[in-house]
């Protein structure tokens, strides 16, 4: 059994209640940390942990934080990102559902750590029961004294605020999530300045997501040497691997970064469902490159899944047996980016207008010989052409999609069907 | 139209928690629309007076976002899940149920308003899929049966 982390309560009864956070140790590390240690040292222990975002961008969290510039005299600002709508990533809401205080204490080592005194928690709309959760938990934290005025007998004060999104998958973007706190529409910022010197309200700011900040407690306790230790190099710690689509236990699975795929699927996760063979893996959130079944023999860290060809991401790995249509399977990831792209920015307003009109002839068996390579010169026109990542996000699986499986897009549109017997779905 | 008392004095608690920028207005959306069901359109004007916030802000920000209703929903909100970790475990043949049962297509609502039928992006739920939301619960692991189940309890 491997360390266990950020699921160390997930199967405790109650798990979400204050008594049982604090009879298993929680807040312990946190009232002794806000005593005996800087801000500063805090903020090394994480950069010694190789903690990186786990959001998707993998950014190094201690080296976030010290973004942060030193006495401009305005108030610094957290915002936990738990706005998770990346398709076929669960892992924050396991932790808000079944841990909040987890996620409290990380919030109030990491402001302690930038000098903040008031965070917020940005969280989806449609986490209803979850928001719910949230609000229970925060008030708990107040009533003991874990929040509020001179927390957890320390002289540091912090408030924490629930903010509730509408739907809109943009502002899980950083600066789309600002502008969606200060009660604007969701519409990403040019970077630079970066939020932690130009944030919300014009503030310094850090922005880290819920699984993020729920390692910081562990690191912490047990030291950033030990939580480095437990991944490989430049990838500290554990992480909540997602795994959904066609395996016989869908779920969450702490492993150690550097974690096997192949294991993660046929062990963890049980193997394909229906003794059907695998076909394709999309291991990190729908916005990375797709994986065929020849190309999973790969360890679960930042630099081993770019140098396959993907991305790490969100680590929630999307399965799909040979039972799939990879034509109709595109055409819901590009739907999405469809219907979520914010309209800012033409080549993606427009980009994926148009190729969810040519999947959708496609599909519809009025494509055309050309539709493929021009759904590949369409994606490729997005690319690196927008303000934030979202036209990334819908131009990789275009590209990865139309490349690795291209006989299957050119069978449909030559036969006005789908190359796979009985598709599911 | 306007703004009821008790929606006032929701309103005044909620620029004393956010009172910076603009960011009382998405909390003050969504108690206009727990009150009522959706946004009516005649009351972004008082609402933005009430707030300091001009009244095409307002809109701009009610429109932006899907889960602002702008027009009357049923007494059953009913968002079934179409992405692809959904779709790969049937989540078409339910949309397609849930249309037949109901005799209305995704993104319109009952004659009688007792159900809306929205067909919505990834719920964050992909472990238990197929699954919907519906009236701030998720329903897991949903099956045809389980739909007729589930509708079947309601009134």
């Amino acid at each position: 059994m491997s360390e266990r982390i950020l699921s160390k309560r997930f199967e405790i009864e109650n798990s979400h209640t204050l008594p049982v956070y604090e009879s298993t140790g929680g807040y312990a590390t946190a009232r002794r940390v806000l005593r005996e240690l800087t801000p500063a040292q805090v903020t090394d222990e994480v950069k010694k942990s190789n903690l990186r975002g786990r959001g998707g961008a993998g950014f190094p969290t201690g080296q976030k934080w010290s973004f942060i510039p030193k006495d401009t005299g305005r108030p610094v600002y957290l915002c936990v990102n738990a706005d998770e709508s990346e398709p076929g990533t669960f892992k924050d809401r396991h932790i808000m559902e079944k841990d909040p205080h987890l996620l409290l204490e990380g919030i109030i080592l990491s402001a302690y750590a930038i000098g903040c005194h008031q965070a917020y928690i940005y969280i989806r709309g449609e986490y209803i029961p979850q928001i719910r959760r949230l609000q229970d938990a925060i008030q708990a934290a107040y009533g003991r004294g874990c929040l509020g005025r001179r927390i957890l007998g320390s002289g540091f004060d912090l408030d924490v605020a629930l903010y509730t999104g509408a739907g809109a998958y943009i502002c899980g973007e950083e600066t789309a999530l600002l502008e969606s706190l200060e009660g604007k529409k969701g519409y990403p910022r040019l970077k630079p300045p970066f939020p932690a010197v130009v944030g919300l309200y014009g503030c310094p700011t850090i922005i880290n997501n819920v699984e993020t900040l729920a390692s910081v407690p562990a690191i912490m306790e047990e030291g950033g040497d030990w939580f480095a230790a437990l991944g490989t190099p430049r990838n500290g710690g554990t992480r909540l691997f997602g795994v959904s689509g066609h395996v016989v236990r869908p779920g969450i699975y702490e492993q150690p970064m550097g974690y096997s795929l192949k294991r993660l699927i046929f062990e963890d996760a049980g193997g394909i469902i229906d003794r059907r063979a695998l076909k394709a893996v999309i291991p990190g959130g729908s916005s990375v490159p797709v994986l065929r079944a020849d190309e999973i023999d790969i360890a679960l860290d930042f630099e081993s899944v770019a140098a396959a060809g993907s991305m790490l991401g969100s680590a929630g790995v999307i399965v799909m047996h040979d039972g799939t249509c990879m034509v109709r399977a595109l055409q819901r990831l590009i739907h999405f980016y469809k219907d979520e792209s914010c309209g800012q920015c033409s080549p993606c307003r427009e980009g994926t207008g148009w190729l969810l009109k040519i999947v959708n002839r496609i599909i519809r068996g009025d494509g055309r010989p050309e539709d493929v390579d021009v759904m590949r010169d369409v994606a490729e026109g997005i690319l690196g052409n927008t303000i934030c990542p979202l036209g990334d996000a819908a131009a990789l699986p275009v590209i990865s999609f139309v490349t690795k499986f291209r006989d299957e897009f050119e069978y449909f549109v030559q036969h006005k069907r789908s190359a796979v017997l009985a598709p599911v779905g | 139209m306007e703004l009821s008392e008790q929606l006032k004095q929701t309103l005044d608690a909620l620029k004393r928690q956010f009172p910076h920028g603009l960011s009382v207005l998405m909390p003050a959306l969504h108690a206009v629309q727990a009150e009522h069901g959706h946004i009516p359109p005649e009351l972004e004007e008082p609402l933005g007076a009430y707030l300091g916030i001009p009244a095409e802000i307002v809109h701009e920000v009610s429109t932006f976002y899907f889960m602002f209703n702008n027009r009357p929903v049923g007494r059953h909100h009913i968002y079934i899940c179409g992405n692809l970790s959904c779709w790969l475990r049937g989540a078409e043949t339910l949309r397609d149920h849930l249309a037949a049962r109901l005799g209305i297509q995704p993104g319109e609502t009952t004659p009688d308003g007792r159900f809306t039928l929205s067909v919505v992006e990834c719920l964050g739920m992909c472990d238990h899929a197929p699954v919907m939301l519906l009236d701030g619960e998720f329903h897991p692991d949903l099956t045809v049966e389980r739909i007729d189940h589930i509708l079947g309890g309601l009134t």
